[in-house]
């Protein structure tokens, strides 16, 4: 039998933050235009959530959706539930100019926990995270790769990157969260 | 000789000495000294040896602006050239080295240059160096790298052990300096609202203010610093950061910091330095002002100090240089004396340039009974190693008389003070010449300007030129309040505090002394103590014909040394102004470049080392791979195994093994690099059409077609396999290394050029893991794993179909790249290694075997596949190939169609690809040249053509190569001359690239 893996297999490191690996997550990446109920109809019925505004994240239980550009929005859903979802969204926007893909084995995701996490991720990406917000999603860049991360709850930072630089990303976030690095 | 006074020091902490070692000798000193300090108190004066001309060099300053100073610190891996003394934190255990000295730093050979230093002026080594040529490399260059320089280079071999990272930071306000003008400026800032961060380069608050004896709000200074700090912190809006100097403004506001996080904590956990990148909207700089050194016969000697120096040492750290003689052209200088004389000290004379000496300071030092002598200058500094005493002369003379002489320890000299102005100068922030107070300060009319054609950045206190403590808070309150006000600030800014200090005279320009010096005093009058420029030097380039400041500067090298010229500029510009007669406006400053210091380059890489120095991207096999011999070959970021080794073989077996394998049983490639990029929406067959040469939108739904992207002058760019998924969609196959290259350039396309057209794409590269499944068993081994029909009739040659193959959803393609029987199946990424090992434990009995990328090349070479970056190199066009079969010629139009039509892209000379079959059997060197007779232009071989592809084939038995020839293809059976090393010649037949299965029968099979 083929399990599916994530890249890090739940690994975890405990810095002045905790960095960990979140395991799978159900990706579908859906382009077409956001301001059409197509569009808006097809993510309330598969995931039950409005579409969101520019840099915006809509986040409800465990599924979310997150603007992603002017045309493109990104689904989460449980790993398991993406092929069916990508398939409903699919059929609703066949209609539409609008395009639906299963990203779910393509990305990487990670929670930072604790109080400093912003001291953490900011030695990494150029982000003024004094202003960023609950419910917004920053595109922007780890060192060297680029990644997306969101306020995902009390003290959490969710950061996603590519799967093939998972590694690296976890490497950069283990040295960024190493002890005596705190920004007193 | 300095020493350690028996109380004071207002840094140092008497209970907890600190041992070090200066050039293996053991010393102490106590926290809060500074290397500098520690070694003065301990009566080591002498701490290096000049560039140029080996002399004895001693502390000068006290602060960054040291060009004296300069140790090796640290042993090891931990080694570092050219670190200040004056900035280093004393710590224990700390090992320093001095520099450039040959055998000894008491005893230097090489100090003989500076018996003959009219040999070595300005120019020196281009006169002297520059004829017969040949001499150049070989003679004068290890001369002259053995006699000039400054600290080595750290072993080539050693890696430095500790951690460093960036920063990325935000600021409203950004104040850089936490003298009591950056403080001030801070508090007017935060009080108002705004988000300030506030820097400061040393390790203690409130810069000279407590040294100078200033009192701030009816309180010491001290205490005035200690509340403003303690208000800042209670501040939640503004940030405080120690040992973080300020190194450079950019556009935008973009501000570099280095933070010394922990030099001063040897073996810590956590980073030693690290890099703050800070975006600010407005930034103050509160840089303070450096003392300039007096240009007088001597003054290089160790001993010869700034006289802020001498009573920073001296308040700060109960050191005193010892019997010390004061020569001024101001008031400032008096506070030396008085410091030293309430510690103690004798000052036999204070030497005043100026007539006549009677200000508040002047009047203090006279009622503590130092004697002064106006009109006065230095003749000469007497000593060898160290000052020994002092001749004075009358200033406006020639000096060749003198009107005493003086027994001393040590020379405190101050010329006047010059702004800290580099930080508003790196954006471009203009400087005005203030002739009254000689020194250029910043025109607060042409600051540097940020987007909004605003200026961005301030300056504060004595940075902008006011002096006085009370002048200066005013100043920095008033540019505190204004920023914070700009980035939109509402709240109250309070008033700056008030601060006394005595009113001081105007001082009297001097720039050399005396001031009609005749030669022999002016060769020996240090402009640039660490580069060894002299006035004379300086004088000399100007009779040259060198009148830009700019090209003064590299033919004398002044301030072209570690530190940059931080005491010598003003000096250096002045008597080249004085030279050429004119302003010392009219000559202008050279350009203040950033870092205002070094910073060493850990910090600038941050975290990119080591592991981390690049990012390394892996498919879901990697582990896999790296677990069973893997020979690592990089390919873009990503790492492919070029050939897994088994016991006892070398490379070339493992290759040969894994080609032979391929071909008679199967093999298995790890192809989930492959780009893969969906392209979709009701344009997307258009859209194709206009990427590829060929045909893309006649394609059915199932079926694959092998396509070739040109950019638009024709080149080749990209090859790949497109398969059809359904009416409106395509997976488009890019190469390894050009996956997000393509992606790229088909939203440049959609976005710029076509953005009318219906077309999303998404790179999926990622989302799968890609498995060539190749040889005569391919079949039989996915058959086994069961789930799909992958007969010859379900699905031929150039189809792909979807299911699921042993339990995993799978896309399997119908293609080949190494002419056998293929099958590439894409699968989830996340269980890509799981079907890997599914694979290979299934096939086991079948003789699987996983190949590696150069088993792929010498597949596909057997099989005159072209690869791009190989045959292809940037001005290759696909007829060069001869693939004009897969440039469509019913499409009006597609990228690169006109540029395959130009003259140079259809001469019939142009060189195109052939097979090769070396007569002996041998290989040919990568990338050999057809040679002919004759030789161009240039005296080079003419050639006719190139190898771009050459291995061994093992199917063969013999050396098989690709080669683009002149008019290749119609020279079938010639034989052509090939150069190898050492002159060789390597005759081989142009033949059919395709050397194997001719007829395709393996690979529709």
């Amino acid at each position: 039998m083929a399990e599916a893996a994530s890249v890090l297999d739940g690994a975890r490191y405990t810095g002045f933050v905790t960095v960990a690996d979140a395991g799978l997550r159900g990706m579908i990446t859906l382009r077409g235009d956001l301001a059409s109920d197509a569009v808006a109809g097809a993510v309330k019925d598969a995931v039950g959530l409005g579409v969101p505004g520019q840099r915006r994240v809509h986040a409800h239980g465990d599924r979310a959706v997150a603007w992603m550009s002017p045309d493109e929005l990104l689904v989460m859903v449980p790993y398991a539930d993406a092929s069916e979802v990508a398939g409903k969204l699919a059929q609703a926007l066949a209609g539409a100019f609008a395009t639906v893909a299963n990203v779910s084995d393509a990305r990487a995701v990670f929670t930072l926990s604790g109080a400093a996490a912003d001291d953490a991720l900011c030695k990494l990406c150029p982000v003024d995270f004094a202003q960023l917000g609950a419910g917004e999603i920053r595109r922007t860049r780890a060192a060297q790769v680029a990644v997306a991360l969101w306020r995902s709850g009390e003290g959490e930072v969710t950061l996603v990157c590519f799967r093939s630089v998972a590694e690296y990303v976890f490497g950069l976030l283990r040295n960024a969260a190493a002890p005596g690095g705190e920004l007193r | 000789m300095s020493r350690r006074l028996a109380s004071g020091g207002r840094l140092i902490d008497r209970a907890r000495p600190l041992k070090f070692t200066f050039n293996d000798q053991h010393m102490s000193g106590f926290a809060g000294d500074t290397l500098a300090s520690a070694m003065l108190g301990r009566g080591q004066v002498l701490a290096g040896r000049s560039f140029k001309y080996h002399r004895p060099r001693g502390v000068v300053a006290s602060g960054a602006e040291e060009p004296n100073a300069l140790v090796g610190l640290g042993k090891g891996e931990r080694f570092e050239p050219n670190q200040r003394t004056t900035t280093t934190e004393l710590f224990d255990g700390l090992s320093a080295t001095s520099q450039n000295h040959w055998p000894s730093l008491e005893f230097d050979l090489l100090a003989a240059n500076n018996l003959v230093p009219q040999f070595l002026t300005a120019g020196f080594y281009y006169k002297t160096f520059l004829r017969p040529r040949a001499f150049w490399k070989h003679v004068y260059e290890p001369i002259i790298r053995r006699s000039a320089g400054l600290g080595r280079a750290p072993d080539a071999e050693s890696r430095d052990p500790d951690r460093y990272e960036l920063v990325y930071g935000f600021a409203d306000v950004l104040v850089i300096g936490g003298g009591v003008a950056g403080l001030q400026a801070a508090l007017a800032a935060g009080r108002a609202g705004a988000r300030v961060m506030l820097w400061e380069q040393t390790a203690h608050w409130g810069g000279r203010a407590p040294v100078d004896g200033v009192e701030i709000d009816g309180q010491p200074a001290d205490s005035w610093i200690k509340s403003a700090v303690e208000a800042l912190e209670g501040m939640e809006n503004v940030s405080l950061r120690l040992r973080c100097m300020g190194a450079g403004v950019h556009d935008h506001g973009y501000v570099l910091g280095n933070e010394r996080v922990a030099d001063h904590l040897p073996g810590a956990s956590g980073p030693r330095q690290r890099l703050w990148r800070v975006r600010a909207d407005r930034v103050i700089t509160a840089t303070g002002a450096i003392e300039r050194p007096l240009s007088f016969a001597g003054n290089d000697l160790p001993g010869v100090m700034l006289a802020s120096a001498v009573r920073d040492y001296v308040v700060n750290w109960a050191v005193s240089p010892g019997r010390t003689v004061v020569v001024t052209n101001n008031d400032d200088a008096y506070r030396t004396a008085i410091a030293l004389k309430e510690a103690g000290e004798d000052v036999p004379v204070i030497a005043d340039a100026r007539d006549e000496a009677t200000g508040a300071l002047p009047q203090k030092a006279r009622d503590l009974g130092i004697r002064i002598m106006t009109g006065t200058g230095v003749q000469k500094v007497k000593g060898g190693k160290t000052v020994t005493g002092v001749a004075l002369c009358r200033i406006d003379s020639d000096g060749s008389t003198h009107t005493e002489v003086l027994d001393c320890d040590a020379v405190a000299m101050s010329g006047g003070w010059s702004p800290v102005v580099h930080l508003w100068s790196h954006c471009g922030g203009k400087l005005i010449w203030d002739d009254a107070q000689a020194f250029f300060r910043p025109d607060p009319d042409r600051p540097p300007l940020g987007h909004d054609g605003a200026g961005f950045v301030a300056c504060a206190g004595a940075a902008s030129g006011a002096l006085g403590a009370g002048d200066g808070l005013a100043d920095a309150h008033a540019a505190g309040a204004a920023a914070a006000r700009d980035t939109g600030a509402t709240g109250d800014a309070g008033h700056p505090a008030r601060a006394e200090a005595p009113e001081e005279a105007p001082l009297r320009q001097v720039w050399i002394m005396p001031a009609r010096a005749g030669y022999a005093l002016r060769m020996k009058m240090w402009l640039d103590f660490q580069n060894d420029v002299k006035v004379s030097d300086v004088q000399l380039a100007a009779r040259e014909g060198y009148h830009s400041v700019e090209h003064t500067k590299r033919y004398t090298t002044l301030g072209m040394a570690t530190d940059q010229g931080k005491l010598s500029n003003i000096n250096g510009l002045a008597v080249l102004s004085d030279a050429l007669d004119q302003p010392i406006p009219a000559t202008g400053t050279t350009t203040f470049r950033p870092p205002y210091t070094p910073i060493t380059l850990g910090a600038i890489s941050g975290e990119a080392k080591g592991d981390l120095f690049q990012p390394l991207r892996r498919t879901p096999m990697h582990d896999w791979h790296a677990a069973n011999g893997v020979h690592w070959e990089p390919v873009g970021q990503w790492r492919r195994p070029f050939a897994y080794l088994r016991a006892g073989e070398d490379v070339h077996q493992s290759v040969n093994r894994e080609v032979l394998n391929a071909r008679s049983n199967i093999g298995l490639l790890d192809a989930s690099t492959l780009g893969k990029i969906l392209v979709s929406g009701p344009d997307a067959g258009r859209f194709l059409d206009m990427l590829y040469t060929n045909m893309m939108s006649t394609l059915r739904p199932g079926k694959c077609r092998y396509g070739l992207m040109c950019n638009e002058n024709g080149f080749l760019m990209d090859d790949g396999v497109v398969a059809r998924l359904d009416e409106q969609s395509f997976l488009v196959h890019t190469t390894s290394g050009g996956a997000d290259h393509i992606h790229g350039w088909m939203e440049d396309w959609l976005q710029c050029e076509w953005w009318d057209w219906k077309v999303h794409t998404v790179n999926l590269t990622e989302q799968f893991a890609q498995i060539a499944v190749v040889g005569p068993k391919a079949r039989a081994l996915l058959e086994r794993l069961g789930g799909m029909d992958l007969s010859r009739e379900a699905l031929p040659f150039m189809g792909w179909a979807e299911g699921t193959l042993g339990g995993v959803r799978a896309r399997v393609f119908r293609i080949s790249f190494s002419g056998e029987l293929s099958f590439e199946v894409a699968v989830p990424a996340a269980q890509g290694r799981a079907f890997w090992d599914m694979l290979l434990h299934q096939g086991r009995d079948l003789g699987v075997m996983p190949y590696g990328t150069e088993a792929l090349h010498i597949l596909r070479a057997e099989k005159g596949f072209i690869m791009i970056g190989d045959e292809t190199d940037g001005t290759v066009i696909p007829q060069d190939l001869n693939l004009n079969w897969a440039i469509s010629k019913k499409k009006d139009d597609f990228l690169g169609k006109r540029g395959m039509e130009r003259v140079a892209m259809t001469d019939p000379d142009r060189w195109k690809l052939v097979g090769l079959e070396t007569l002996d059997g041998s290989v040919l060197p990568h990338g050999a040249l057809a040679v002919v007779e004759g030789v161009n232009a240039n005296g080079q071989a003419q050639t006719e053509g190139r190898v771009t592809s050459s291995y061994y084939s093992a199917t063969l038995g013999r050396g098989i190569a690709m080669a683009l020839v002149r008019r290749g293809p119609d020279r079938m059976g010639e034989v052509l001359r090939f150069a190898g090393a050492h002159d060789a010649r390597i005759e081989a037949r142009i033949v059919d690239p395709v050397l194997h299965d001719k007829d395709g029968e393996k690979l529709h099979g």
